[in-house]
């Protein structure tokens, strides 16, 4: 018999959401007043990324080694704007359980599996493959990828088809501006993503019961990915990506059901026709290709109409309805003018 | 020692029982969370994974007192097919508490259309009389019916062991698992009804 007990994180040590809030106002305000130059801004941040509020031990990040140039990237980000669809004002789901609480299939079946089979997972080297209908493929590095952007702070909230939620602040930048830089061609339709295959690093990958044929990949249309709301996440609360939320850079589609925000991305693949994506593949029944978040079409396991949003508790559940398009439909369901969601759901 | 092995079943069978009414206290208390984010679900699945256990274990008592000449194993059944009964009743009782918070027009719903909660709760329906019928005072009332009854319990788990196929998502593990042991158990009471040879097949003389 195995009873989960988790490990618990001295109160201490756990930045409350409300400081953390905080910090970030108190950094604009006292930046504003004193501000020169960007570099000033930079080292500011860097800063504060020391302070003891924002500290945590390296190890929670669960990675064998933290880029440096990455972690500065994440720490100089820009803030959320106060208002519109990159941020919200609902209460944030603590780092402790963004990171203790993931579906992320190559490191087990459980909920806390891949926190502790993600441990020491390697992001160096990372290469990401760009293949397909675009001017230029090849092969290119994590700095390649990345270097070019600025990150910024995007408050999403996540909505997972097995009916919980959260909220919570991604660092990172629009997918389509990292996807235009390969210069697809007008043959490119949909955009194609696999997840990592390393067996060796990755131990439910080894399992001879696992259902999905790896690697996991899911797919966008054209038009889905160059939506500016379809993020690269590097990074969430104040550091680069947990091994275990998709380090070192995943998807995030905060309109879509959380499986469609593919973690730990090594290929782009922009195609002409209909890509596959992992969860359709293996229950066509029960998955589609949008996979857009509507509380009016249920899957057959479990009601959309509402959510539970974590962290909840039992005697003072948070359930709350569930919105078309998570919220976000003023900005995204133009893209789907003229569809039956009830037949591509 | 053996005046001992009965209280010592009861207590084992009892402990997860026990810690997940511990771990509900703390959260009613406001004590530490010992449920995770998502509290609901991980009760949901811990006394699901419980009642399904103790559901094979009671299938197996049969097998194993042939297999292993241990007639002493009988003293148990009832006992553990209880407890099996008692973590079915909680894995509802939080569906119905704790995930459903009592939306009486979800309920039906839900066990309307979701198939797999339609077979987990056709397998609770199942074992309900089997439950009410375990004293020893009904076993004599009933006499050979007792036993007929009974076998309803094959009916239990092989529901039991669709519930967890159908909910298979990542892994097959559980599904083979819980679905082998299943189809183990049952399968030798075939065989050892058709056939002399398994009648008398015994590991241990």
């Amino acid at each position: 018999m195995i009873i989960k007990t988790r490990k618990e994180i001295p109160s201490s040590e756990i930045t409350p959401e409300a400081v953390y809030r905080d910090r970030r106002k108190f950094l604009k305000s006292s930046l504003a007043v004193g501000a020169g130059g960007t570099g000033l801004l930079t080292s500011a941040l860097n800063a504060q990324t020391g302070d003891a509020l924002f500290a945590r031990a390296p190890a929670d990040i669960n990675l064998a080694s933290k880029p440096d140039w990455l972690v500065e990237k994440a720490a100089a980000r820009t803030e959320a704007p106060a208002s519109g669809p990159f941020n919200t004002d609902e209460e944030l789901t603590p780092f402790d359980d963004v990171s203790t609480y993931n579906n992320f299939y190559e490191f087990g079946t459980g909920k806390d599996d891949p926190a502790r089979n993600a441990r020491d997972f390697s992001i160096e080297p990372w290469t990401v493959k760009v293949e397909g209908e675009c001017a230029k493929p090849g092969s290119y590095s994590l700095e390649d990828i990345l270097k070019p952007h600025t990150f910024e702070e995007r408050v999403f909230r996540l909505r997972c088809v097995e009916a919980w939620s959260m909220v919570i602040p991604w660092v990172g930048f629009s997918l389509g501006d990292l996807l235009k830089r390969f210069e697809p061609t007008g043959d490119a339709n949909y955009v194609q993503f696999d997840t990592l295959v390393d067996s060796e690093q990755m131990p439910a990958q080894r399992s001879r019961f696992a259902t999905i044929d790896w690697p996991y990949q899911e797919g966008l249309r054209m038009d889905e990915a160059m939506h500016p709301l379809a993020t690269i996440a590097t990074g969430l609360y104040n550091d680069i990506l947990p091994a275990q939320n998709g380090a070192p850079l995943r998807l995030v589609v905060p309109w879509k059901y959380g499986f469609k925000s593919i973690k730990s991305i090594v290929a782009i693949r922009f195609t002409k026709t209909m890509p596959n994506n992992t969860w359709r593949d293996l229950q066509a029944s029960e998955y589609g290709f949008y996979a857009n978040v509507n509380p009016q079409v249920s899957h057959p396991r479990w009601s959309q109409a509402s959510e539970r949003r974590l962290p909840t508790s039992l005697f003072m559940p948070r359930r709350i309805d569930t919105m078309m398009f998570n919220g976000y439909a003023d900005e995204v369901a133009s893209l789907y003018d003229g569809m039956d969601l009830r037949r591509f759901y | 020692m053996s005046f001992l092995a009965k209280p010592a079943i009861f207590l084992l069978c009892l402990a997860p029982g026990a810690y997940l009414a511990y771990a509900v206290y703390l959260a009613f208390t406001g004590g530490e969370n010992l449920l995770g984010p998502d509290p609901a679900q991980f009760l949901s699945l811990e006394t699901g994974e419980w009642a399904i256990r103790l559901l094979i274990l009671s299938l197996a008592i049969t097998p194993l007192r042939y297999l292993f000449n241990w007639p002493v194993l009988f003293r148990f059944r009832r006992m553990i097919g209880l407890f099996a009964y008692f973590y079915v009743c909680m894995h509802l009782l939080v569906f119905l508490m704790f995930l459903l918070q009592w939306q009486w027009g979800d309920i039906g719903t839900e066990i309307a259309e979701r198939p797999f909660i339609t077979i987990g709760f056709a397998a609770f329906i199942i074992l309900t009389p089997l439950a009410a019928t375990s004293l020893n005072i009904a076993q004599r009332k009933l006499g050979r019916n007792w036993k007929r009854l009974h076998r309803l319990t094959y009916a239990a788990s092989i529901l039991g062991a669709l519930h967890v196929i159908w909910i298979v998502r990542s892994s097959y593990f559980d599904a083979v698992l819980y679905g082998g042991v299943v189809a183990l158990l049952l399968g030798y009471r075939l065989l050892r009804k058709y056939s002399k040879a398994v009648q008398q097949f015994s590991l241990l003389k």
